[in-house]
């Protein structure tokens, strides 16, 4: 449910190796010397907050992949931020996890962190299809680690999905989808694959290697994802989001969609708060560097207006089924016309005042913004 | 007293006419003492001077020879392209001679010819000069051979340079002060001056540049502009050095500017000759002939709030451009906006970019169009520069369209290429004139409306830019000339709408209809582009709507990204006009004209 307290994410900037289509920062196989020297950077960048926020109802260690890394220093890690942060007593621990790092172990270890939400990178049940993607795990082994998360009862199991690969055929998206109802997951994020640019794949689509699938199918994909899904049961609260009851609906990321502040640490990190947006260096040792030299790594920042700050609220608002206060558009010239005319069109049901955005709606959402905004 | 020297540069494109312009600035003695003139070489901002060049049409270099004789060299900026050609004639009335230049890898080109020839009706004294002789590929004998064949000139006077390094420059001016021989200086005879340029000052009005022939003119003179007999005060005379440099008075043979109270440059023409009011000229100075626009365009606001704004902003550009002309006009789906006249498509195009980029106006212009007649019915001819009032084709007996002879100089192996391009364009009548060796004057009877668009540049890209060309408009001929309207979304679009030769209508209409597609972007909806004549679709096109238009992610830093996009588009917004429900971007009107077919 929404909250207004913030939330922390913590940035892992490491993976075992780079996935082909990934433009998170994250540096591959690092050594023990940049692992360490990050995380005594990491406590220093704790230390810098430590009267700054509100206490927070949300721990979201991301990446990167979190779990490539030694239990000890994660528990480390959070000893210290649990240390010198205040949380609230009912707060929710996330952690992302590679599906080839979830041993038992491993699984008792995180859990004994206090992560009792664990969202897992399996995004596709189809081993060509993780292949082509430049994953490490295979359909075997992220089957294993779903059957030990389930053994291990932890409180939240999230599964992320990758779908509209090329050539990937609507049978075979509805396959990965079947494996992961089968274990019942209490949230679902299924990301159209994107194109990042300086990745490999977007490489591999610049020189005509691969040829990505229209908008026609990637509009098939997207409706045949919310049938499937809501057929099983599960509500689409965000664009990409499925959980299987409103209380599994991610408490942490809907922070970044209702201007709710929160903090984020690590390099590359982006926070929020007030009507600040400011984001971290994007380079572990820069980010070092500045951490012995006392300061905060911060690259940039930007004080908001309040106009865009309500531009965000509208086309933040069109992603999740909150949807728009049509209250709060008044002052945007034609905004609230136009609203109307959308709903007639079928991309909204508008009721007690608020839009809330339909699957057409979804579907269309960057275009609605640009005709709500512009 | 210095010697008097009137000259101007001219050059195929690119052969180094402004990097000439500017080291002969430079080395003159209007930067400073010789011994420091290299240290100032090095040290000099090319670009800054190049400015200079660019915004007076002429400067004057004071030089001292090796024997101690002082110069006063008048270098004659002259601008290089057709629709510009009658200020170019009368830059080239002002000299006495020219620099012909030519580049010493590529040799002699279409433009040199063409520049030649024009040097040659006024008598001038030509200097050819091998300019980038520094360039490995520099081939000088060849280049020398050709200036002897094809340009029939003595290659023995060639003078050879590099712009770039500097060196030969001093030649050059030797050359000027030896070859191009004095005006002549007669002081006491009445005043007669001709007007080659004239440029807008906020605070002192027109100032003209003007070449003295006869005479002499101060300030406190009465002077007369004899194509109108209109009569101004002279405030002050002097002539053009880094900056304007006020002088006693301007005598026969110099070349300076006159300030006169004049407040925009529409008062003051290109080619009128300027004299005493008291002790007339005889008659005036020859070839004054008044520029007549043949380009017609209406611009609108993107938003119409803005029109008082355009209002404002083409009172301000009238001041300093003599050629354009305007009135209001206005369209049911434009709304209030401008009528405007101009000298060719380049014309056209320099205003539009200007209104944005100086006046921040953002404009939408209808497709240039040319001044047709209509007899009708009625026994009545009416003109019609704007297809809007094509009359109703019931009434009409005979239409009728303006025609150019087009003169076209080109290497003998393009003929083949260029006859084609002209017989598309409807070209009739064409004669082929052996000028030398190689090189041929092709003659065409062109519709003016077929060359307004991209004629010239199509020209220059069949011949690889060895094309030039060069009209006169001869008369008006009957042609089915019919009306093509552009419909996007069922709803006509009076901006784009054209008088076309049925015979084209087909194939231009394709062709926007193809331009408009790519320009304007996709909507929620399917948008069908319709090309008609009267109620007949001739051509068709759709722009499919978006079927999925979402980003998969949006997180952290996903969100400031995705909020600049949108405050871009907000900003794009505003060079969009909406027609119907549909947004159509300022470029997709421009593009519709750079259609090449
Ligand atoms: N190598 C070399 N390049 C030159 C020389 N003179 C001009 N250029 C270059 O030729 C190009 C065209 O020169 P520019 O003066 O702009 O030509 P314009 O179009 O005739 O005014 C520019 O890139 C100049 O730098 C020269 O003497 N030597
Ligand atoms: S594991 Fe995740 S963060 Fe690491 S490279 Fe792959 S997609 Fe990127």
């Amino acid at each position: 449910m929404p909250s207004h307290r913030p939330g922390l994410y913590i940035h892992i900037p490491f993976c075992t190796r780079k996935c082909l289509y990934c433009g998170f920062y994250s540096v591959p196989s690092p050594s023990h010397g940049l692992v360490s020297a990050w995380l005594s950077s990491l406590k220093h960048e704790v230390l810098h907050y430590r009267h700054s926020f509100a206490a927070f109802d949300t721990l979201y260690l991301g990446g990167g992949t979190p779990t490539c890394l030694p239990s000890e220093i994660l528990s480390d890690l959070m000893e210290w931020v649990l240390k010198h942060l205040p949380f609230s007593s009912d707060s929710q621990f996330f952690i992302e996890a590679n599906p080839g790092d979830l041993t038992k172990e491993k699984i008792e270890a995180i859990k004994a962190m206090g992560f009792n939400r664990i969202n897992v990178g399996i995004q596709s049940f189809c081993d060509p299809e993780l292949k082509f993607l430049g994953r490490r795990h295979d359909a075997t082994e992220a089957v294993l680690a779903l059957q030990r998360l389930k053994d291990a009862c932890v409180e939240s199991i999230g599964i992320d999905l990758i779908y509209g690969l090329p050539e990937q055929s609507m049978d075979e998206w509805l396959r990965t989808l079947e494996s992961t109802i089968s274990f019942r997951p209490e949230h679902i994020s299924c990301y159209e694959l994107t194109y990042e640019k300086g990745t490999p794949m977007w490489e591999m689509k610049k020189q005509k290697e691969i040829r990505p699938i229209d908008e026609d199918t990637e509009r098939d994909f997207f409706l045949m994802t919310d049938r499937f899904l809501e057929e099983h049961g599960y509500i689409h609260y965000e664009i990409s989001n499925f959980a299987k009851e409103k209380r599994f609906i991610s408490r942490h990321n809907i922070k970044y969609w209702q201007h709710v502040p929160y903090l984020g640490l690590g390099p590359a990190a982006h926070s929020f708060c007030g009507s600040r947006r400011w984001w971290n260096v994007r380079d572990i040792k820069t980010y070092c560097k500045l951490l012995e030299q006392g300061k905060v790594p911060v690259e940039g920042s930007e004080v908001l207006t309040d106009e865009q700050i309500l531009m965000e609220y509208v086309f933040l608002g069109l992603r999740t089924v909150k949807g728009i206060d049509i209250k709060r558009i008044a002052d945007i010239p034609g905004a609230t016309e136009t609203i109307y005319r959308l709903e007639q069109q079928g991309f909204f049901n508008i009721k007690n005042g608020t839009a809330i955005p339909t699957l057409k709606g979804f579907l269309m959402a960057d275009t609605l913004s640009s005709i709500l905004l512009t | 007293m210095p010697e008097i020297r009137n000259f101007s540069i001219i050059a195929h494109i690119d052969h180094g006419k402004s990097t000439l312009a500017d080291r002969l600035i430079q080395m003159s003695d209007l930067v400073g003492k010789r011994n420091f003139r290299n240290q100032i070489l090095d040290n000099m901002d090319i670009e800054r001077e190049r400015g200079i060049t660019i915004k007076s049409q002429a400067i004057t270099l004071p030089y001292t020879n090796a024997e101690g004789k002082n110069f006063e060299f008048n270098l004659i900026d002259t601008p290089g392209h057709v629709d510009f050609s009658y200020e170019v004639s009368r830059a080239l009335a002002s000299c006495e001679g020219v620099l012909l230049l030519v580049d010493a890898s590529q040799g002699v080109e279409a433009q040199t010819i063409a520049n030649l020839f024009l040097a040659m009706e006024h008598d001038l004294e030509i200097i050819p000069v091998i300019n980038k002789i520094d360039l490995p590929s520099a081939d000088i004998d060849r280049v020398k051979n050709e200036i002897e064949e094809e340009l029939g000139l003595d290659p023995d006077g060639a003078l050879l340079c590099s712009a770039k390094e500097g060196t030969g420059i001093i030649e050059i001016f030797d050359a000027i002060a030896t070859f191009i021989p004095p005006p002549s200086m007669d002081i006491d005879a009445p005043l007669s001056a001709l007007i080659f340029d004239a440029h807008y000052d906020p605070f002192r009005g027109s100032i003209i540049s003007c070449r003295v022939f006869a005479g002499q003119v101060r300030a406190g003179d009465t002077i007369r502009l004899m194509s109108n007999n209109t009569t101004y005060k002279v405030e002050e005379v002097g002539i053009f050095r880094l900056e304007r440099e006020p002088r006693q008075a301007l005598y026969a043979g110099e070349v300076g500017y006159i300030i006169a109270g004049i407040k925009t440059v529409s008062d003051t023409r290109v080619g009128d000759t300027i004299t005493l009011d008291k002790r007339p000229a005889p008659k005036p100075l020859p070839g004054f002939t008044e520029v007549k626009p043949v380009v017609f365009s209406s611009v609108y606001p993107v938003s119409s709030e803005d029109f008082t704004s355009l209002s404002d902003a083409l009172a301000k550009y009238k001041l300093n451009d003599a050629s354009l002309i305007f009135q209001k006009d206005s369209s049911a789906a434009l709304g209030m906006g401008f009528r405007c006249g101009f000298l060719g498509l380049l014309h056209l195009e320099v205003f539009q970019e200007r209104l944005e980029r100086e006046f921040d106006q953002y404009i939408v212009m209808t497709v240039p169009s040319v001044e047709y007649r209509f007899l009708l019915s009625n026994g009545e001819t009416v003109t019609i520069d704007n297809p809007l009032y094509y009359p109703d084709p019931a009434t009409i007996v005979k239409a009728m369209e303006p025609y150019i002879r087009a003169s076209i100089l080109i290497p003998e192996r393009y003929v083949g290429q260029v006859m084609e391009l002209c017989m598309e364009r409807r070209g009739v009548n064409s004669k082929l004139n052996y000028t030398s060796r190689q090189r041929v004057e092709l003659q065409f009877d062109l519709p003016l409306a077929e060359v307004i668009f991209d004629f010239y540049d199509r020209l220059k890209s069949v011949t690889q830019g060895y094309g030039s060309f060069d009209y006169d408009i001869l008369d008006y001929r009957e042609n089915d000339l019919v009306k093509l309207d552009i419909l996007v979304n069922e709803e006509k679009v009076d901006a784009l709408c054209q008088i076309v030769h049925r015979d084209r209508a087909r194939i231009r209409a394709l062709a926007v209809c193809e331009r408009l597609k790519n320009e304007i972007p996709r909507h929620m909806f399917k948008i069908p582009i319709q090309g008609a004549i009267g109620g007949n679709i001739i051509a068709r096109t759709t722009i499919p709507p978006f079927r999925k238009d979402v980003t998969a992610k949006c997180y952290g830093g996903d969100i400031s990204r995705k909020r600049k996009l949108l405050e871009k588009q907000k900003r794009g917004k505003k060079r969009m006009k909406m027609i119907g429900s549909v947004n159509i971007p300022q470029s997709a009107f421009v593009a519709v004209f750079k259609t090449d077919t």
